[in-house]
This record gives structure tokens, sequence and C-alpha cells, in this order.
């Protein structure tokens, strides 16, 4: 029971992800990745022939059930299986985090930053869509995310993958030093 | 139908494995691009170790799949868009402390308003495809 709800070392989970590459592969050929859902569902469901969404999207519905399988995953780890105890943070994180007034740790994610409430404020507001919005703009124009360029392209020893991957850590690198700061404190 | 039960399942896997490694927690996220901690870099390298020796083992030995086809693994393609855009989903990503994945796995965990930042990328994904051929490649 508590090898369910205690949370797993990177020696573990790591070398799990890895074999979601070799797996897919195995399964059905296909290469691990998952910002592609994102170019599926517009397809699938927004109007208009524009040309990166014509295209037959049915044959790419398995990503779409792919994705299906992963929320439900969610909620069978998160929420049946919970991890009852904190996040296990180095201290330097926490305090650094508590000078921006984040003090409540449990859960996987800050519930002071992230709710429905807080989208009404300017901070939930960039957090929440601008940050969600970056991330679907940012993997298509980049062709891929940490799942299919960092994870798959590199294993597959791409180079488009390899500067991606650099350039997702720079981008997060200038946010979190330079702008979210600023952010946090509004 | 019954084939695509197995994505379902590896999909499920998947979220279970997001969730327990915990690389879905914008607080590990911090903690990765603070430097403050081994957690992400250990997960991140050691599933491309392991990506990296699959895939080298199926080239090595041809092996096939299940269904006995030789398996084929597309080029990523090469353009500015991997510099830009990959700047631009970092911003996001420290913003949200979510990559595509953990936002699907977050939401199935009970962070309800995740669906939010899906709805989001879903708009941002229609913005990119709208404006893709106006934008240097």
């Amino acid at each position: 029971m508590n090898l369910l709800t205690q949370p797993w070392p990177w020696y573990i989970s790591g070398p799990l992800i890895g074999l979601m590459i070799p797996t897919l592969l195995i399964l059905g050929n296909k290469s691990f990745g998952i910002s592609s859902s994102l170019r599926h569902i517009c397809a699938a469901v927004l109007p208009g022939k524009i040309g990166y969404f014509d295209y037959n999207w049915k044959k790419e519905a398995w990503k779409l059930i792919f994705v299906l399988g992963v929320i439900t995953g969610g909620f069978v780890a998160g929420k049946v299986f919970e991890n009852p105890n904190p996040i296990q943070l180095s201290a330097n994180t926490i305090s650094d985090l508590n000078t921006y007034g984040i003090t409540d740790f449990s859960g996987l994610h800050p519930q002071q930053l992230f709710n429905f409430q807080s989208l009404l404020t300017l901070k939930g507001f960039v957090l929440i869509v601008v940050g969600g919005f970056c991330v679907g703009f940012g993997t298509r124009y980049a062709g891929g995310c940490t799942s299919g360029h960092s994870i798959m392209g590199i294993s597959n020893l791409q180079i488009p993958s390899i500067i991606s991957t650099c350039c997702f850590f720079a981008g997060g690198l200038i946010m979190t030093w330079l702008i979210l700061p600023y952010i946090l404190k509004l | 139908m019954t084939a695509k039960i197995k994505y379902f399942i590896s999909g499920f896997v998947f979220g279970i494995i997001l969730i327990k490694a915990e690389v879905v927690s914008w607080f590990r996220i911090q903690e990765m691009f603070h430097f403050q901690s081994f957690h992400m870099y250990g997960v991140i390298m050691s599933a491309i170790a392991v990506g990296m020796l699959s895939i080298f083992i199926i080239k090595k030995l041809k092996i096939k799949t299940i269904n006995g086809e030789p398996i084929v693994i597309e080029p990523k393609p090469s353009d500015k868009g991997n510099s830009i855009g990959g700047l631009i989903f970092g911003f996001g990503w420290a913003l949200t402390g979510a990559c595509p994945g953990p936002i699907y796995a977050l939401f199935g965990s009970g962070v309800l308003v995740m669906i939010v930042t899906l709805l989001s990328a879903i708009m941002g994904t229609y913005v990119y495809g709208v404006l893709s051929k106006k934008l240097p490649h």
C-alpha cells in the first residue's frame, strides 16, 4: 500500500519513462510524444480549413486514446493512491517560495496559485492561461515537447531535439530567474 | 477499438509514472530551474539513457512490432522553430509547471483548473497553426 501512495525515486521513475519508447514502438510503430495530441484535438474540433490542421486526424486517433489513458492514470495515482505527505522539496526551494507568500506545500501543485478563483487575478491568469498558451504555441512551433523532443528525440540522436531541449531549459531559466519573480509578486 | 486499448493502457501507465515521479509538480519544476535538487535531472537523464539503449537495441537486432512490421522512427524536422518555439515553450513550462503530458495527468489527479491550461494550450496550438506560414521556419 505504501509503495502505491509514496512517490517514486528518480532512478525508478526515469527508467520507466524511458521504457515508454520501446513499448510504443513495439506495440504499434508509434513514436513517443504528447504535444501532437494538441494538434489532433484542433484538427478534430476546431472549424475552418487551415493547412496545419487539414489532415486525416483519425489516423492519429491512437494519441488521443493515449492521453485519455494519461488522464485516467493521473486520477488513479494522484487521487485514489494520493500521497498523504507534503512533497519533499529541498529546504532552499521552500524558503525561496516562502518569500513569495507560497506557504502551502500540500499536493503536487501549489493550490494557492492554481485554482479557479485565481483565474480572475492577473497573477493567476498569467500562470494558468498565458502559461498554457505558451506551452501549446511553443511545443507546436518547436515540433515537440519534453516527451517528443527531450526523451524520444534525444534518445534517437536527433540534432533538432537537442537544440529544442536546450531552448526549453533556456526559456525556463529566463522565466524563472528574470520574469517569474515579478509575476509572483503581483 | 480493441486494437486501440493497448494505447489506453500505455497512457494509463505513463500517467501513473508522471504523478509518482512528481515531475508534474510546479514545485519540482521550480526546484529544477533553481538547481536545488537532482531529482528532475535524474528522471530526465535516466529516461533518455534507457530510451537511447532501447532504440539502439531495436535497431541493432532489427526488432519488429508485434504485427511483424519493421520499426521506423520518423526524423524530427529541423528549423528555426526548434529554438524560437523551444524558448516560448520554456516560458510556459516555468509558468504552468507542466509540459503537455503533465497537464493531462494533473487534471486527472484532481487539479481541475488544469482544464483551463489545457484549453489555453489548445488555443496556442490553434494560433500557431493559423500563423505557421508567416512565422520564421
